[in-house]
Parts: C-alpha cells; structure tokens; sequence
C-alpha cells in the first residue's frame, strides 16, 4: 500500500491546479459545432426503431410484422426469432450466479415485463418511416396480473424463479446485545420515491461494420467504454481488436446512459447482418420508459442509542425495486446502499439486509450517489428522530458520533463492491463547523423560529453526507510531445460533460509545465489506447487524474535529462515554464522548448541514452483504495399551508474533496448535483397506474426543476484532508451535491412544521405535504 | 417522436380556409395555429390529422382591436402580443397580466389565444378567463358564421361545441369598466407548468360594496364556469376577509373536482379554495 | 408518406432549398437538411426548449413548427450566434461562467437569451429569472446560466452606449 504525503510533481510555474480557468470543451459545444451521437450520419445508414410492449406483463403468444416489412422503405423487422441465437445481457462485473435468471434478452421472447419492452426491432430509410413502421407490428399478449408493489410478498418470475432476486446482507458487531442495552430506540418506516437521472440528450446508437478492415464500430458510446467494447466483443464472438468504441459529446450521463442496453447490440449485429450502418437515436417518450430507473428503496430502519446520544447499533432491512430485470449493475446499488448507511458516524454493531425485488416497471440501476442518496437519507432521518426523542439538538447528536480525524483511516468492516471499507481521511468535526459558521446557522434559527413566531411555515434542515469515489484498481495514460510543443494526453477515460479533458489537461500541464491550452486530452476512443476505466463513480479524477499526472511527471524528467545534458546544466536546477526549459535562477538565459527536445527525441536523432525514442511516456496509476469525500447539506424552506408547495428558500453545500483541480467546474458538479437532488426529494417522480401504465410519460409529467425550483446554491469547498491514496490528494466530487439533498429538504419540512421524522416518503409533493400538514395539527396555515 | 404524415395547405384567405375544413374535415383535417398544442399531441401520434390547414398566412386574423365596447382578438394574435399590448383599458391589463402565466415566453410567442380555446384544455388560462368574462367566440363554415357564447362554447376536456369544419376567427370579449377591480392567481407544480387550480374575478365598487361579481374557477373542474354561488357571496359585500372566506368556501364547495392519481378531489377542492382567495386578496391592490 | 414540398429556407443569413415532407419539422429540417446540427432535441414535445432559435426576432421551440410554416421568416440558429473567431457575448461569457457542462440544452439557451437582450435589453433580474426559467438543464443547477447572461447583457449595454 502506497501513501502520499503530498503531491509528488515539481510545481512548474504555469500554476493551473486549484484554479477556475475555463474549460477546453466549450467552444465547439458553444458555437453548436458539437458531435452528439444524433448529429452523426453515416452514408446510406438505415434508421431503428424499437417496437416496445404497451403492456406491463403478459405472455407473447405472436409478434406479428408482416404488414411493417410490406412498407416500402423497410429494410426488415426483427422479432426475437430473428436473433434467437443472441444471449442475454450479461452484468458488467462478476454478479451472484443467483441473478442469472434475470437477465434482459435483447428482444422479449416469452414474456414482457414491463411498459417499453423492446419486442421487435424496424429497419427502415429515415427515422419517420421507420416509426409509421413500428406502428405496424402488431403484438398479441396473453394480458398476465403487474406485479407493482415491491413490499408485497415476492411471487413468482419463473418457473422456480422467485422475483425476489437476491438478498444482500452485510453485518458486524452483536447488534441484537446493542438494542437491548439501548436507552432509546427509534424506527422509521423510510421510502425513496421512483426517479432517475433524466439527461437532457436521450440515447443514441450507431453500429458501423467496416468491411474493408473487418471492424465493427459503435459509436455514441459513453461512460465506460473499454468494458463496453471487451463485452461486446464477447457477445459477437470477435477479436477485441476488431471492436471499436467511439464516444463523441454526451449530453449527460448521471449514471444511466453508458451502460449497454438492448439497442446498443442490435444497431451492431443489424449493421454486420444487413450491411449497412445502422442508426437508432431514442426519444424523450421512449426514454421515459426505457432508460434505466432508480431510487425506488423501502427501508424498515432503527437505531439504538445511549444515554448520553451515542449510537450503540444501527439495524436496516430495506427492499430495492428493481423493476422488470436485472440489467449490467447487478445488485450493486443495493450493496452500496448497505455499505454507507453507517456514513461518517461511529457505529459499533451494524446489521443491513436489502431485498431486490422485481416488480413490472422499466429496471433500475445506478444513478448519482448510487444507494448513498438513499442511504443518507434514512441514516439522517433516523438522527433528527432519535435526537428529538433524546431532547438534543440535532447537530449535537451528530457531533457526538462523528468519527473523529484521529481515528483516520478508518476501517469499517464492510464491504463496497467488494472492496473493504477503508475511510481514507477526513476531519468531520472541523467541517461541521466550518459549515455552520459559513451558513450562519445559529442566526438562521433565530431567525425562522421569529418567522414562524409571525406565522410562517419555515424550517432548516441538515444532511450530512460521506461519500464514496476514486475506485480503481488502476488507470493509465498516454503524455506525448509532439514536435511543435503541443501535448496530446490519451486515456481510456469518458466524459459526460463533466469537464474531464479540462481537469486532465490542468493535471498535465501543471506536472509538464505548459500551458493546459496546449493540452488536448483523448478519451472515448477505444482504439486509441488498450485499456481505459471510463468515467463514473466520481473516478476519474483520482485514477485517470493519477495515471496522467505519474506519466507528464516521466515526460518531464526524460525532457529535463536531455536539456540538462543541451543546457550544461544538473536537470534540478531547471524549470519548466510555459513548455520553455531553462535555469531556475536565470530563467531569461539559456533555454530550449519541449517540442526541440520532443524533435531531439524522435527515432534516429541523437537522444541516445536517454531511453525509448519519443517524448512520451505510459504512466500507471494503482490504488487498492476508495477515497471518501464527505460533507453537509444545509437548507431552508418555506411551505405554503393552504397549497402544500415547498420553497427550497436557501442552500448551501460544503465538501471536502481533498484536493481540487479546478475549484468552479467542482462548483458546477455540486451545484447540478443539488438540482438532481432537490427534483428527487420534492418534484421527480415515475407513478404507474394499476395496470404498470406509466404515468410519467413526458416532461410535461415528471417534472424537472427549472430555475425557479433550484435555490442559488451556495457551494463551499475544502481542501483539509487530501487523500493519502493517490499523488495528488484528490477525491472524486461527482456525486456530492446530490447525496445529502433527500435528507437535508426532509430535515428542513420537519422543522418547519415542528414534528421530526414527518417526512417519511420522497418525493414530498404539495399533496403529501397537505396530509402532513393535517397530521401536524397545522391545516390551513396560509404562506406569506 | 415524429408526427403521423399529412398534407399540407397555406389558404391565404377565410373563404380557402373554410373551404379546405368542409372538404377536408371529415378525414381528420384540422387547423394549425401556433401549434404549441396541436403539434405535441402529433409528435405522440395522439392527433393525427390527414390534412393540416396554416391559418398564419390568412391577413386580418391577427388583428387585436377594441370596437364598439368589445376587445376584439384575432384567430392569429399570440399570447406574447396579447402580453405586449398598450390598449384595452382595464381588461387589457388583465389580459396582459394574466398572458404572463401562459405557459412560457417562447411558446407565448407562436401560440394564440383563440387556438388555446379551440383545444380547451380546462387549465388553459384563456378558457377560464373567456368563460368568466362572458366572452363570444366567433366561427365560420361554408354555412356561414355563427357566434357562440363562452358559456356553451366549452364542453368538457379537450371538447368544444365547435362542428369539425368550423374555423374560430376572432374573440370578443366585452371591455370592463375603468374602475373594474380584477384578481387572477393559478397554482401549479413549477411555473409556466398547466395550472392546477385557477381563478379569475372582476368586479366593481359602488359605495364601497362589491357589483357586477365576477368570478371563475379553471382547472378543477372539466371545464371552467361562473360560479355563481361564490358571485352571491361577494355581491353587495364589502371586499375583505370575511366576503372572501365565504366565497372561497362557496367555490369549494360548489365545484365537481376533477380526480386524477395524482390529485385527490379533496386536494383539488382545497386548491380551489386557496386560488380563490388570493385571487380576491389580488383584486384589492 | 406524402410526396415531398420544396421549401426554402432563410437561415443564418443564407438561403437553403430544400425538399421535405410536410411532417418535417424545422429543428429536423435544420439537422437533416441545412446541415445544422447545433439545434437539438431533447424532448420533441416542447417542454425542454433545446430547440429553440430565433425566428424573426423571436425565440420559438423549433421542434414546434414545421419547416414548411417557416418559410418567409428569418432563423438565427446557434449556428449564426458567433463562430471561433468572432464569439457572441453570450458564447464568450458563458465560457467565462462554466454556465455549460454536457453542452446539450447550451444552444437552446445561448437563442433564448439573445432573443430576449434583443427585444429587452435592460431586463430586470426577476424577468430574466423567469424567461430562463423556460429551458430545462440537468448539469449545471442553472447559477452560472443566470450569471452569464446577465454578463452578457452587461456587456452589450456598455457596448451599445458606446
């Protein structure tokens, strides 16, 4: 196990590490030069279109497609009887054998499950055709009973097959000893309302069989697009050589997009078969129902607690609705969900046990902080409880339990995705206070307690969040010279708007010395380099980040021996300035640019003993280790008596992240974060009626926050304890600003209405507020 | 999402439009305004119209004018014009305030105010504010034109009186008083989303009492109406709290609430109450 | 499928003869046909407002009109805002305000802010808020959209009081 005390790279003066510069992704997507996956257009590209099932459940008794294959301008229709010898989609990393079962086929062969099902596939001229086409294929089901409430006792799959899919269990300590020696005990029955990430860009997919080289292209890849390659690959039986991934712009991932879909293989085995390339781009009505949802979890939680507020065990039993299949994330937001409940408090006994249940509506997987929205949620409304019910404020609650930085690192014994749960560092105390001092807390409650004196209904809210990121084994990357001085850095990384080429290109050039705009960063592009990690679970910052910085730091030391040798002069008394080498204490004297040395270094000039030809270099970055940013949710809102509204009235966020790379691009990860955040706990919501008809079918129906919805967020980063895992200190942000925010607005409403642990449902629409309302004795109360 | 296939016809004049709907109607032909509606609902494939008749091109229909009394507005005339307008003494405010809740800015500025009627959704702003103004919606057929009430113009969601071949032209709406008092306030999830609840009153005051009431309720019931039994509160009251609980309990009360899942009718009920009263608490300032 | 229309088209300043089906509409007749793929669609049902640009003077959701109803008006699409070399306010201070992330809804709102400073120049802060309100985003929270176009408006006031 390797730590870092501190960054290893020499600071080179083009300083670009912690600061805000604007990022190199935006000018094509600001002048609408963009490359999303439906602006691509290959020649003579046939157009997809899925026939999806209108019914939740039902046995396939016949596809029939005779009239969409008659239309002229239909190339052909697929049913499952035309690729019957395709396997399901398999999970992206080794799963339980127990999940096997539930697996998706490309196109529904015996049954339909949920509303949107993928039951044919059109093959057709233009996109409008392909629709008139799809309209065509006529599905006749045997209507069976939808199954839509996860709670209820599981039934039957299959033949044998239960739909409770798995069990999960994680455990340590005697839990049962610490509830009866408990001095209080509280319970909360807990949900998290059905939602998910929503990108603005639906999906899109374009197979492209290059005959002329045997290569099979998919283009409009994302998130992860060397394992998507390796997969598909094995899925068409083909060397991994003859697979190609290319990402383009991605508007948008949050977890959902990236993972391989049915669509995803049927575009590449429909341009091998039918000899053309093959286009299908998703729209909004389709995504609604068939990009993969989450949150869905019911949590039966209690937490045991001493006489002086200090937790003694923590005991969960939740069920995940996971929808109609398993898809690539196996039971992953399950056991995320297991393994953060305890968060950032000292917990001595711990017993969680997570059901995934399949129900008849579109599957769910991972979206933004994964099983931590959810786990965070329940943790912290079990805190607000407990502490009213112990007469303490609910911030000295937590004070008390929050594991202290000397006990850091932390070993939890759980495990996360496998890996042991290791907290890396943090100072959760210090940020706590740091928090409330910034919001101004203690003025805050002097404040609403003389609002609500007056007769409003307003309250604050507090969600304190630790999360998980950085997880590798490892990463690589290429850092190469070229001849001019320009610096191209290859990884296996992605973007999903992000801002990645800008945070690698800080990294590179601080570590290299030049300027980031001189940078240009690779990613998505499978055939560019041989293994890559993608972008997801708030990693690539940390790995990929590392990777890079380990191989500009190799570029640097073979670019400073060469001039050291050139310049007469020992390579430590050299700097490198804006990609100008020269001596740090005459830095007007005797210089040489990296692209004279990157021309010194091609093969057969005179850089003999200096190593490989090329001034470029691999560099690998290994961590066994999670890093964990943590920090705090504060909010304040407003509730209109007579309607039920929530006004989230103010907002603020503070989050360790160990080191920043580029202080307003974290600013804006957070800040999104917070909108995702605030739709799931008051706005975002997929209902289904009793028969699985979905409910929310358009935007004019699941409501996405608009401005008027999102607070100003106030966001505060801090740099206290960088990571000791990996040379830069980093920890990944991506997920911050979402983690906290169901528990924050459910703390706040609470308060507001002076009743802790009223909140027990997300989202809380004006509806379920009013019937909260009358609970609390408090109907009719008008808003200001 | 792309649309069912249609034909496609621009009439430049009433008479060609009219004379299109007679030919056409009966196959599914229908007219496009703004679109701001009509085109979602063919983008789901919900309307599917054979024959799509552009009104746009059609001079005159795009007059906003007040004559004889009456605010007159024009098949064409946007919601964004209507917002923008200067004229139209105080039922021009109104109108101009009330625009405002319209959906948002860019639809504003392709959809119109009589293509919202024709729709009739029974949250649509105009609806509510045509029935309780007592509007006259004014159409044409190769029969000749026919001038309907607001009151009988709306049927139910999504239905109106007009004949499949029938053009709405214009609007006429009487102008209030220079004194008129108005109050308009709408509930919805997010802003510029469909209303929930809304209500509209106009009145005025003679010795302080409240005359000629007004008042009206949209998107709780299948359609928006007069409320009479609220109007009854009001009239020959003082304007205050008590006047205006007493109509807000009457609207309550008096409405047959639309249910939905997502909406109980007991919630609608209270939403009712709530827009009423900050619709009247509006119409003092 | 119905016979298709010729159907010109005045975008950016330059005129594009096209031949379509009636059902086309302008954001697909502007991708497939003008070769402009700038707009986008994020819903094509006219809630996301991705689509929009500017049609004589106005903001319009493109995904709402048909391309045959645009002929005789003027589009601006994203396209026609700025290019590399000579950015719009609205393209530079965006870039200054990180008031982008994934790029998808930007276009959509780069036109909805210029049609609004072109028509309003000195909108208040309350105006603006609702106007921005029209666009669904899911990156960026929204903050940094508001503040670059308030930039933006800045800058063009002084530029224009100059």
């Amino acid at each position: 196990m390797t730590t870092y005390a501190k960054p290893v790279f020499q600071k080179g003066t083009t300083k670009v590490l912690g600061h805000p510069v604007t990022r190199l992704e935006d000018l094509p997507l600001v002048t609408g030069r963009g490359r999303f996956a439906a602006d691509i257009n290959f020649p003579r590209q046939l157009h997809m279109r899925i026939v999806r099932s209108g019914q939740a459940h039902g046995r396939i008794i016949d596809v029939r497609a005779d009239n969409a294959r008659a239309m002229p301008g239909v190339v052909a229709v697929w049913t499952h009887a035309d690729i019957a010898t395709l396997p399901p989609i398999d999970f992206r990393d080794p799963a339980a054998e127990a999940l096997k079962p539930y697996r998706q086929l490309l196109l529904a062969r015996d049954h339909v499950r949920y509303v949107g099902e993928p039951v044919a596939a059109v093959f057709a001229e233009s996109a409008a055709l392909a629709e008139d086409a799809a309209e065509l294929v006529a599905l006749d089901l045997e209507e069976l009973p939808a199954t839509l409430d996860a709670s209820a006792p599981p039934g039957e799959f299959g033949p044998g097959i239960s739909t409770e899919a798995l069990v999960l269990r994680q455990e340590y300590g005697d839990v049962d000893a610490a509830f009866r020696a408990a001095h209080c005990i509280v319970e909360a029955d807990l949900s998290v309302g059905r939602h998910s990430g929503m990108p603005m860009e639906c999906r899109g997919a374009l197979g492209r069989y290059d005959a002329a080289y045997d290569i099979v292209e998919l283009w409009g890849a994302a998130k992860v697009p060397h394992r998507n390659r390796d997969a598909l690959a094995r899925f068409l039986g083909r060397p991994t050589a003859s697979v190609q991934l290319h990402e383009g712009h991605v508007g948008g991932g949050f977890g959902i997009r990236g993972e391989l879909y049915p669509e995803d293989f049927l575009v590449c085995v429909a341009s091998l078969r039918l000899g053309r390339p093959v286009k299908w781009i998703e729209d909004r009505f389709e995504h609604m129902m068939a990009a993969n949802h989450s949150r869905q979890q019911r949590h039966l939680a209690r937490v045991a607690l001493d006489a002086e507020g200090h937790i003694l065990g923590l005991a969960d039993e939740f069920i995940l609705d996971q929808g109609a299949y398993v898809r690539t994330h196996g039971a992953r937001v399950a056991d995320l969900t297991l393994s953060t409940l305890p968060g950032p408090y000292r917990v001595p006994a711990y017993r969680g046990v997570g059901h995934c249940r399949l129900t008849n509506k579109t599957p769910a997987a991972t979206y933004r902080s994964p099983g931590r929205y959810e786990s965070t949620y329940v943790r912290e409304r079990l805190l607000d409880i407990v502490a009213a019910k112990l007469g303490l404020d609910r911030i000295e609650l937590r004070r008390r339990n929050l594991i202290a930085s000397n006990e850091m690192p932390y070993a939890r014994p759980l495990t996360m995705n496998g890996h042991p749960v290791l907290l890396d560092s943090g100072d959760y105390a210090a940020l706590l206070a740091a928090a409330l001092d910034a919001f101004g807390w203690d003025a805050m409650q002097a404040q609403l307690r003389q609002r609500r004196a007056a007769g409003e209904l307003v309250g604050s809210g507090i969600g304190f969040f630790l999360e998980k990121s950085g997880q590798g084994p490892s990463d690589n990357a290429l850092v190469s010279v070229d001849a001019q001085g320009y610096v191209e850095v290859v990884t296996g990384g992605a973007s999903v708007g992000q801002g990645f080429e800008t945070a690698m290109a800080q990294i590179c050039a601080e570590t290299l010395g030049v300027d980031y705009r001189r940078v240009r960063v690779v990613h998505g592009q499978t055939d560019r380099i041989r293994f890559g990690i993608g972008a997801h679970a708030s990693r690539a910052t940390v790995m990929t980040g590392g990777a890079v910085h380990v191989a500009a730091a190799e570029v640097r030391r073979k670019a400073l021996a060469l001039a050291a040798e050139l310049l007469q002069a020992p390579a430590d008394q050299l700097d490198i300035i804006d990609g100008v080498v020269a001596r740090r204490d005459a830095p007007e004297g005797a210089s040489i640019t990296l692209g004279e040395l990157a021309r010194q270094y091609a093969p057969g000039q005179d850089a003999a003993g200096h190593g490989t030809p090329g001034l470029y270099s691999e560099g690998w970055f290994h961590s066994e280790h999670l890093t964990f940013p943590y920090g705090a949710h504060l909010a304040v809102v407003q509730i209109d008596g007579q309607t039920g509204k929530v006004t989230v009235e103010r907002y603020f966020v503070i989050n360790d992240v160990g080191r920043a790379v580029n202080p307003k691009m974290i600013d804006g990860q957070i800040t999104g974060g917070v909108a995702q955040g605030v739709g799931g706990a008051l706005y975002e919501e997929f209902c289904y009626d009793k028969m699985g008809q979905p409910l929310s079918a358009t935007l004019a129906d699941y409501l996405v926050p608009t401005l008027h919805e999102v607070p100003d967020v106030e966001v505060m980063i801090t740099e206290d304890t960088p990571s000791p895992f990996n040379p830069l200190g980093i920890k990944g942000v991506g997920e911050a600003g979402c983690s906290g925010a169901g528990a924050a607005i459910a703390s706040a409403i609470d308060d507001a209405i002076g009743v802790p642990g009223a909140v027990t449902a997300l989202p809380v629409t004006p509806q379920r507020m009013l019937v909260l309302l009358r609970l609390a004795g408090k109907p009719g109360q008008a808003a200001l | 999402m792309k649309p069912a296939s249609f034909e496609y016809h621009a009439p430049g004049t009433v008479d060609e439009a009219v004379s299109l709907l007679a030919e056409f109607a009966e196959q599914g032909g229908r007219v496009i305004a703004g679109g701001q509606s009509l085109v979602p609902m063919m983008a789901f494939r919900l309307a599917r119209p054979s024959h799509l008749i552009d009104i746009n091109r059609i001079a005159g229909l795009d007059r906003l004018s007040v004559e004889a009394g009456t605010l007159r507005i024009g098949a064409t005339v946007r919601h964004a014009d209507i917002e923008a307008a200067s004229h139209g003494g105080t039922l021009g405010r109104l109108l101009s305030e009330v625009a405002g809740s319209v959906a948002h800015p860019p639809i504003r500025n392709r959809g119109t105010f009589c293509g919202s009627l024709t729709h009739a959704d029974p949250s649509a702003e105009w609806c509510l504010v045509t029935a309780t103004l007592d509007a006259s919606i004014v159409a044409r057929s190769t029969r000749g034109p026919r001038t309907v009430p607001a009151s009988d113009f709306f049927l139910g969601v999504m239905t109106t009186s007009l004949a499949a071949d029938e053009l709405v032209t214009e609007c006429r709406i009487p102008l209030l008083a220079d004194d008129a008092r108005h109050g308009f306030y709408e509930i919805s999830r997010r802003a510029g989303d469909f209303a929930m609840a809304a209500a509209l009153v106009a009145y005025r005051l003679s010795n302080g009492r409240i005359t000629d009431a007004r008042f009206g309720l949209g998107g709780v019931e299948t359609r928006p109406r007069r409320l009479p039994s609220a109007e009854a509160m009001l009239a020959g009251a003082k304007p205050g709290a008590q006047s205006f609980r007493a109509a807000a309990e009457a609207a309550a009360a008096a409405i047959d609430p639309m249910e939905d899942s997502h909406t109980t009718s007991d919630f609608r009920r209270q939403l009712a109450r709530a827009v009423t009263s900050r619709a009247l608490e509006r119409s003092l300032t | 499928m119905t016979a298709t229309v010729d159907v010109e088209l005045h975008v950016n300043g330059r005129l594009h003869r096209i031949s379509i089906e009636p059902r086309q509409t302008l954001a697909d007749a502007l991708r497939d046909n003008c070769g402009l793929t700038g707009t986008h669609l994020g819903c094509e049902h006219g809630v996301c407002g991705a689509c929009t640009v500017i049609a004589d003077g106005r903001a319009v959701r493109s995904c709402l009109m048909f391309a045959v109803q645009a002929q005789n008006m003027r589009i601006v699409s994203v396209e026609g805002l700025g290019d590399p070399g000579n950015l719009h306010p609205l393209q530079r201070a965006f870039i200054e305000h990180h008031a982008l992330q994934c790029g998808y809804c930007t276009p959509g709102f780069l036109m909805l802010a210029a049609a609004t400073l072109q028509q309003t120049p000195d909108i208040d802060d309350a105006a603006l808020r609702d106007v921005l309100a029209s666009n669904l985003c899911r990156c960026t929270g929204y903050k940094n959209i508001l503040t670059a176009v308030k930039a933006a408006a800045a800058e063009m006031k002084a530029r224009s009081s100059r």
